[in-house]
């Protein structure tokens, strides 16, 4: 359903501004969403300053200074800090990033953090991501074969391994899907960026003998099509891969193999 | 629409707020470009009902006609003209855009931008070529 405000029990209220760390010089303000799912209140912003002499020099070493030394109830997720876990993915400065992979020093000015966008908020930072991972399953992200296993491995070519370049080192941090508009309107029947980025991965191996049933799965108005090229996926992933390209290409092929 | 309910492990009702999404996310051009492409679009399928009046107003006769075309040359019906002009060469280039996508080009984050700054560009230009062409001949 497309609403383009907030239903009245999700809008952001002003928080608390909590106070300066002491003696420290070289402060920036950080203003971050939290919501608490025991009281009940709608969403609010809180205001933290951090002291960047103390804490990383990463977004994600912002929060973990104030979680360590302000504030301990601020809730996000977080692993690797090196972007590969996928985790730490949140709405910075309105755009969504890996904090851990994200310099405090590109933002000028104050740092707002949300969560991903139009998500059901468990609490704080943490978005459920239940949907998201169901979508990933229903495009069978595996090796899908009818001609017995071969003794040793399924061999492929330089090149056609090649061809997965830039496919397979998707994290699912979530960050592309929870950027597109489209996504945002229509995630109960839209596959988003993500899934379809693993869909395309799956058609473009040469390993694969599935590739008829994996297009006759995307084809349709929903599922495939509800992207409306507005590359917001490209801008968003810390990765730098192309789920708006991927998308192209298996709406090419559906389009050559009605031909 | 109001905030979803889910229950807990201990079965307490909870209640999971809507993240914000078009509040925060900071535009940028192939965003905006997207949904002025169908703004635009939308608009130029009722500007098709202004063009079927003034063919309607040429096949009723001349009275008529000065009528209709008189109303198109007020200060309000150029205005509007002049904007159905612009939204026309906006959405030519949209779709130009989108053909070049369809066929496998322009994906890079850097030349979607371009792509989109120059349909801009190009439909800005186009209106006013076509306004100064026919205001002056």
């Amino acid at each position: 359903m497309v609403s383009f405000t907030l239903p009245k029990d999700s809008r952001v209220q002003p928080g608390k501004v909590w106070p300066k760390p002491q003696g420290a010089r070289n402060l920036k303000e950080f203003r971050i969403y939290r919501f608490d799912p025991e009281s009940g209140a709608n969403p609010r912003l809180d205001t933290y300053y951090v002291d960047l002499d103390a804490c990383g020099p990463m977004v994600l070493g912002a929060l973990m200074w104030i979680k360590d030394t302000i504030d301990s109830t601020l809730t996000f997720r977080r692993s690797c800090r090196e972007g590969i876990c996928g985790s730490c993915s949140m709405n910075i400065n309105g755009e969504n990033a890996l904090a851990c992979i994200s310099a405090i020093a590109d933002y000028e000015g104050p740092i707002t953090i949300h969560p991903l966008p139009h998500m059901q908020v468990v609490k704080d930072l943490v978005p459920d991501l239940t949907l998201f991972y169901a979508q990933h399953r229903l495009i069978e992200p595996w090796l899908k074969t009818d001609t017995p296993a071969p003794e040793r491995e399924w061999r492929q070519s330089k090149e056609d391994r090649a061809k997965l370049d830039g496919l397979y080192e998707c994290i699912l941090c979530a960050c592309c899907s929870t950027s597109c508009p489209s996504y945002w309107w229509n995630q109960d029947r839209f596959l988003g960026p993500a899934a379809l980025l693993q869909a395309w991965r799956w058609i473009a191996d040469s390993r694969d003998e599935a590739t008829g049933e994996r297009l006759d799965q995307l084809d349709d108005p929903f599922r495939l099509y509800r992207c409306h090229t507005i590359m917001n996926c490209v801008r968003a992933c810390p990765k730098g891969l192309n789920p708006a390209r991927a998308i192209a290409r298996i709406k090419r092929t559906l389009t050559h193999r009605k031909a | 629409m109001s905030a979803h309910q889910v229950r807990t492990a201990n079965g307490r009702a909870q209640r999971r707020p809507l993240s914000p999404h078009l509040q925060i996310y900071r535009p940028s051009i192939t965003m905006v470009m997207s949904i002025l492409h169908r703004i635009t679009g939308a608009v130029l399928y009722f500007a098709t009902f202004l063009g079927v009046w003034w063919l309607m107003g040429l096949a009723s006769g001349p009275k008529y006609f000065a009528y209709v075309d008189d109303m198109f040359r007020s200060w309000p019906g150029l205005v509007i003209l002049f904007a159905i002009t612009y939204q026309l060469f906006h959405h030519a280039f949209g779709g130009i855009r989108h053909l070049i996508w369809d066929a496998d080009f322009c994906f890079s984050k850097q030349a979607a931008e371009r792509l989109g700054l120059w349909s801009l560009l190009l439909a800005v230009a186009c209106t006013a070529l076509v306004w100064v062409l026919g205001w002056w001949t």
